[in-house]
């Protein structure tokens, strides 16, 4: 496919962080008017393939072409000038603007040269656009008056006005309900009639099927195939997405379950709903899910990060309640947050001060820090974690991602908690690192912790856990076993499926 | 690069404004030769111990990721509470206790302003700032008044043997219990976690409300301190005293390499600013370089030790 029918085109696209290949030999071509859908699992590498098309990120190699003209890009606002566009997920509005200085922020009419406003073309030229869109708002509303559903709809005004040819929305739907999802496929379905081109990314199969033309698959960060919406099914797209080998690389270390120590019952909260299941002594519970299906959302209102609504929570039989981090510590619940570097460690403090942060309180009696067994304690956890730092008195943000996060471990494995929750344990890990925390899981589990483990790699999930309970949408949507795992009755095709609904 | 960089900046870091400091005192002893006589030596030590003391109750704020204005007016309430209460009724453990007592009373309300309504610091004190000044002068009634008491002047003017001041005394113990309070004691790690990611000392079980609230306390506990010196010198209560004294401060500890953005500093570092704040007053004194210098001189170092802070952190 070349030259008028071909609106954007990328090929050979490589990208990487650090050691993490987040994009390799990657291409795409998108049709003028097509919603052009891509469709992968977590962390395929959608999102980094459009943020370098919007010049968030640099590719470290591979070309771009627009318009059938060579195209690079150094950040959104030159995307922007050359006719590209992105509509997030997470809508960022300036609530204090109205619609019209939204619409036409950098781009305002002034007098002449002069840097002083011409409010009302501004705003008539707003009403024009909004007529356009028949949009029943007046250009001088303010952005925070609007529903969440307004404000894209304001954002794909801007991206029309700006005389964007291609639109990219993540994940569009996420936050509106069906008649504003069915009057944004209807708009869709008109730009689509004036020849813009759209990238749909999307988690929810239904809807690609609904609006989009074709879909792009991604794995790990690969392309794998292109294809026309109406020729294919969803059973096809599932396994195309998972479509890798499964080996078994995990050290997993089959161990004898005791009692049920945790359990949760009905948990609601924000972004999840009645949510109930329990954990065994020396058991590894496996939590799958789609990002933003309420895994996370759930283990931090467990954790006391995030308020519960509703629900209750048993340890060892008893119900207990835990309103902050504080109580579930000092009941035993120990929670390694999925994002590291945001609530696991402070990075400017050392390797020994991180580790023994969350235990002063048990470990240190006085008010006075004995730091001669500081050292002792923080030097023996880290040596069975096998953290290479140059000592520990380095600081965080010295060490590697891999290095990172098993001091991260080694705080909570230092309280010796009864139920561990670990949330993405080996995101962004090197492989030896990543296999290394995996082998000390089991430990843990044959000591007898109850460990929920929530992680977006399915052969992660399958290889470790003992039972999986997959999320949707804010709710369980199915039960695994290991034996259903081992007998090839439940399989990575079977488990997508159900984390997308089906 | 690699090893040797790293380790140069761990130098650099650690040391560097140490260095300008020796600097400086080399300097200054070739230059003058004033500088170098031991009663000059102590003069130094003696004007930075009102300022020394503030800044040490400032760097258990500013490393937890705030910062106190208020410390200024804090002289001036401790200063009038001591003349009411010392007029009143002559003792000055009372009117030491009393003011000390009050110092700690607004240090809490910052700290729950703060902590507890999540209200910005710089706003905060900014206005407990004019709070506390207006108390101030409502409490002496808007006059200076002399102190008569004999003893008290001792506190500021009297010597150990007769050789060592008082006010040096008393900012070694304020030196060695901030030592120990920010690298010994589980609050200072506390602070040093709050103010290095206060999402990570969350999810790590740290009560940042409780610690938050601590570090005001002991920046208003160490006004009390410094108040109680300042008036003594001055050997009058006055509630206009104190404007300005948060700049040199804050100065004391940003040289010191504390870190604008919370979870770094160091007491033998803060030291450090403060020796070097009162170097530049003293030594360009005897140099003879008039005041509007040193001002300049100051300001330069701050933006130096604010520059090389950023790139410090940039490295991170």
């Amino acid at each position: 496919m070349t030259g008028e029918d071909c609106v954007f085109r990328c090929e050979g696209i490589y990208k990487s962080f650090g050691g993490t290949h987040a994009l390799t030999d990657v291409r795409l071509e998108v049709k003028r008017g097509e919603v052009h859908a891509l469709l992968g699992e977590n962390g395929a590498g959608k999102s980094t393939l459009m943020k370098i098309i919007i010049g968030l990120y640099r590719a470290d190699q591979g070309s771009m072409f627009f318009e059938g003209k060579p195209y690079v890009c150094k950040g959104p606002a030159e995307a922007l000038r050359s006719g590209i566009s992105m509509i997030h997920q997470e809508l960022n509005p300036e609530p204090h603007l109205t619609i019209a200085e939204s619409i036409f922020l950098n781009r305002e009419d002034t007098y002449g040269r002069s840097p002083f406003l011409k409010k009302a073309a501004t705003n008539k030229r707003a009403a024009e656009v909004l007529e356009k869109f028949q949009f029943p708002v007046s250009p001088k509303t303010l952005m925070e008056e609007l529903t969440l559903a307004q404000v894209q709809m304001i954002e794909i005004i801007k991206a029309v006005s700006c005389n964007s040819r291609l639109i990219i929305m993540d994940e569009p739907t996420s936050s509106l309900d069906s008649e504003e999802t069915q009057r944004l496929f209807k708009t869709i379905r008109e730009l689509k009639a004036k020849g813009v081109s759209i990238i749909y990314i999307s988690h929810r199969m239904e809807e690609i099927f609904d609006i989009c033309d074709r879909v792009s698959l991604f794995r790990d960060g690969q392309y794998i195939d292109t294809r026309v919406v109406s020729d294919v099914t969803k059973d096809e797209l599932i396994a195309k997405m998972v479509g890798r080998e499964v080996k078994n690389v995990f050290p997993k270390v089959e161990c004898e379950k005791g009692e049920v120590v945790f359990k949760v019952e009905g948990l609601t909260g924000k972004g999840f709903d009645n949510i109930g299941f329990e954990v065994r002594a020396g058991e590894i519970l496996g939590i799958s899910g789609l990002v933003g299906s309420g895994r996370s959302e759930t283990m931090r209102a467990i954790f006391g990060m995030d308020p519960l609504q509703a629900g209750k929570i048993y340890l060892d039989g008893a119900e207990i309640h835990i309103r902050r981090p504080q109580d579930a510590i000092s009941k035993g619940i120990c929670m390694v947050n999925e994002d590291r570097k945001g609530f696991g460690l402070c990075l400017n403090r050392s390797l020994r001060e991180n580790i023994s942060l969350p235990n002063l309180p048990r470990r240190q009696g006085g008010l006075i820090i004995n730091s001669g067994r500081e050292r002792d304690e923080v030097q023996d956890v880290a040596k069975t974690l096998t953290i290479k730092a140059a000592s520990i008195e380095s600081e965080a943000y010295s060490l590697s991602g891999g290095n990172q996060q098993k001091v991260v471990l080694a705080k909570w494995l230092m309280a010796v908690p009864k139920v561990l929750i670990l949330d993405e344990p080996t995101r962004g890990v090197d492989v030896g690192a990543k296999s290394e925390i995996h082998t000390q899981m089991c430990k843990f589990a044959a000591a007898g912790m109850a460990i929920v483990m929530i992680s977006s790699e399915l052969p992660e999930i399958m290889g470790m856990s003992d039972r999986i309970v997959i999320f949707h949408e804010g709710k369980i949507n199915g039960e695994v076993s290991r034996g259903q795992i081992l007998s090839g009755e439940a399989t990575q095709e079977t488990i997508l499926a159900k984390e997308f609904g089906e | 690069m690699g090893m040797d960089q790293a380790a140069f900046n761990i130098f650099a870091r650690k040391y560097g404004i140490s260095l300008v400091m020796v600097f400086m005192v080399v300097l200054l002893s070739v230059v003058s030769p004033t500088f170098r006589t031991s009663g000059n030596v102590l003069s130094v030590l003696l004007q930075v111990s009102i300022n020394g003391i503030l800044a040490l109750g400032m760097v258990f704020v500013i490393t937890a990721g705030g910062i106190d204005l208020s410390i200024g007016s804090m002289l001036a309430l401790t200063s009038v509470i001591i003349g009411v209460t010392l007029n009143a009724t002559g003792n000055i453990l009372v009117a030491c206790v009393l003011s000390i007592v009050a110092t700690t009373i607004f240090g809490m309300l910052n700290g729950i302003l703060v902590a507890k309504f999540k209200m910005i610091p710089f706003v905060v004190t900014l206005a407990t700032q004019l709070v506390i000044r207006g108390v101030a002068y409502i409490i002496s009634g808007g006059y200076s008044q002399s102190l008569a008491n004999e003893d008290f002047k001792l506190i500021g003017g009297g010597k150990l043997f007769g050789v060592i001041p008082f006010p040096i005394i008393i900012l070694f113990t304020v030196i060695v219990i901030s030592f120990i309070i920010l690298h010994n004691t589980k609050l200072g790690r506390y602070v040093y976690a709050v103010g290095g990611n206060v999402n990570a000392a969350t999810a790590s079980g740290v009560n940042v409300f409780r610690t938050l609230i601590a570090t005001y306390v002991i920046s208003g506990i160490c006004c009390g301190v410094a108040g109680i010196i300042m008036t003594s010198r001055i050997s009058a209560a006055q509630p206009n005293i104190g404007v300005g004294y948060e700049t040199d401060a804050i100065a004391a500890c940003v040289i010191g390499g504390t870190s604008f953005a919370g979870g770094v500093a160091t007491i033998p570092g803060t030291v450090v600013g403060i020796v070097i704040i009162g170097l530049i007053y003293n030594g360009m004194n005897l140099v003879g370089i008039n005041s509007y210098w040193q001002t300049i001189t100051k300001g330069l170092l701050i933006i130096g030790a604010v520059m090389l802070d950023m790139f410090m952190n940039k490295k991170r």
